[in-house]
């Protein structure tokens, strides 16, 4: 018969936390900030299809870093728990800090779960306000801790090089493309997988750039494609929105504007 | 933590329905998550005191497809709401109109609209045009055992397919059958006299403008010969709800626009009351 080792439960939560902490850095970042009217997402993700950036509700949106079988499966809980919620309720009741709060419990009963793996992940849970003082953003780590964030959020492999760009050179209230170019910078800075320290070069096909845009209708969430991005990055303007913007509304929405089409 | 339906959550989990993969649809998910949400078939006798949603019409013009509805909901043989809307909008390139029970018709388009956003979300791309009708035929048969103690809800279902870039009706029987209409379509109390109507005036080649008057005109013959049809309410500013679909998307009419389209037909009708003349050749 073998005889079991005692593990302290210092111990043994600290090899959990190195292993989920080595697993998520092993992936390319992701940075989230405050801009003027709202919140970009910007992720280093060459895949059009596999997503790290995504909406969850009219207000929140949802990224992450780490393993995306693991992150995958908490976006499509959060979207499942925000729209039986805003069914239930009223599309008003579904907030940031409700779902910061369901996932933080969630991932913290993951980490601490006997016979479980810890989830190698790290994602944010971001909400637009009508004023920039009213969004938020949580982050939230693989043992569940949650840090309220106000100006940006840098998660990854090379979390603490881009927190560095991004703190000398984030002001409050920058415009889209200020916020955007800050955020590429941040990125490319970081040395690249195959070696080498200097800034790299990233174009929008390696990017996955969406916002949380206080000014439009209904859902905020606007995903940018390749074009709009490289459109937006080179003559500062975006390509007319063809995004839903108001599906899934209250019984009637107030739609687009009449003067804004035809 | 408690959830609708879910009690509190043990050991701060969510609970496995939330984590089950592979399942797009809101609905679905809600018969594992909340099953108390989803309107029971039960046992209700028919009552007198609900409210009834009465004419919608929708056509084809070769941009996409406009949907109206007037404001009336009727209980007996009162009128229960004069300003009751009636059309809505599904996502952004679809809309739904109801007749029938009001109260479980708004209940089921408030679900489709959920279900429809929930997939988008999900998936990361919207349901085909034919694919959010069959999704709204599936719930008008869940609703069939109400339907047999005569609650019954038929929308009429409008909108543009982007993959054929054109627009499309779809209108439905009690038990959720699914029907592609051309042209035009109409339903509700007074869906028999907007339908005639439409038969006379409606075109093909109709312009936007063309296609929103012409619709206002049916509803106006709708209420003109049924009583549960409300006509445009001149003195409280109450004008019927119209939408058009089209490649740019939903967009739902303001009520200025509406007022000019219904003073334009009052005036017309000033002059023939039976609205415009078809040739007979």
């Amino acid at each position: 018969m073998t005889t079991p080792f005692y593990v302290s439960p210092e111990q043994l939560m600290k090899d959990r936390a190195d292993y989920a902490r080595k697993g998520i850095a092993r992936g390319r970042s992701v940075v989230v900030l405050t801009y003027a009217d709202g919140i970009v997402f910007v992720a280093e993700n060459p895949s059009r299809a596999l997503h790290k950036i995504s909406e969850i509700y009219d207000c929140i949106g949802f990224a992450a870093v780490g393993k995306y079988n693991e992150f995958e499966n908490l976006r499509v809980a959060g979207v499942r728990l925000a729209d039986l919620r805003g069914y239930s309720f009223d599309r008003r009741d579904v907030t940031g800090r409700w779902l910061a709060n369901a996932y933080a419990q969630t991932l913290g009963a993951i980490f601490s779960g006997p016979g479980e793996k810890p989830y190698e992940v790290e994602i944010v849970v971001a909400e637009v306000g009508s004023t920039p003082e009213e969004d938020q953003l949580y982050r939230l780590t693989y043992d569940g801790s949650v840090a309220d964030e106000r100006r940006y959020v840098c998660m990854g492999g090379q979390a603490e090089a881009v927190a560095g760009v991004l703190n000398a050179r984030y002001q409050q209230g920058m415009d889209l493309v200020a916020a955007l170019r800050l955020a590429i910078d941040g990125l490319a800075g970081q040395p690249s997988t195959e070696g080498g320290s200097g800034p790299r070069e990233l174009n929008a096909d390696q990017l996955e750039v969406a916002i949380l845009d206080r000014t439009r209708p209904r859902r905020k969430f606007r995903r940018f494609t390749a074009a709009a991005l490289a459109q937006l990055l080179e003559a500062g303007t975006l390509p007319p929105d063809q995004q839903t913007s108001l599906a899934g509304g209250s019984h009637e929405p107030p739609g687009p504007h009449p003067e804004q089409e035809q | 933590m408690e959830l609708p339906g879910c009690g509190p959550i043990a050991g701060g989990r969510l609970p496995a329905a939330f984590h089950t993969p592979g399942l797009g649809s809101f609905s679905e998910f809600l018969g594992l998550a909340a099953p108390e949400l989803i309107r029971p078939v039960g046992e209700a006798a028919p009552l007198a005191d609900m409210r009834h949603g009465t004419t919608i019409v929708a056509g084809v013009f070769p941009q996409g497809v406009v949907m109206a509805g007037d404001r009336r909901a009727t209980m007996g043989n009162l009128i229960a709401q004069r300003d009751i809307e009636k059309v809505f909008h599904g996502d952004e390139f679809s809309a739904v109109g109801i007749a029938g029970t009001a109260g479980l018709a708004i209940e089921m388009v408030r679900l489709f609209q959920v279900e429809l956003e929930h997939y988008e979300k999900l998936e990361g791309t919207m349901l085909s045009l034919d694919g959010k009708a069959n999704k709204l035929a599936t719930m008008i048969r869940s609703n069939l055992g109400f339907a047999l103690q005569g609650l019954v809800v038929v929308p009429l279902f409008a909108g543009f397919d982007t993959d054929k870039t054109r627009g499309r009706i779809f209108s439905y029987d009690t038990v959720g059958g699914t029907y592609e209409v051309e042209h035009y379509a109409s339903v509700g109390s007074g869906s028999l006299f907007a339908k005639a109507a439409l038969k006379k005036l409606w075109r093909d080649d109709f312009s936007q403008t063309d296609a929103v008057r012409a619709a206002i005109q049916a509803l106006y013959d709708a209420a003109d010969d049924d009583s549960a049809t409300g006509g445009p309410d001149v003195t409280r500013r109450i004008y019927p709800v119209v939408a058009v679909v089209t490649a740019q998307g939903y967009r739902k009419f303001s009520e200025a626009e509406v007022g000019e389209h219904v003073q334009a037909v009052l005036a017309g009708r000033m002059q023939r009351p039976g609205g415009p003349q078809a040739p007979v050749e």
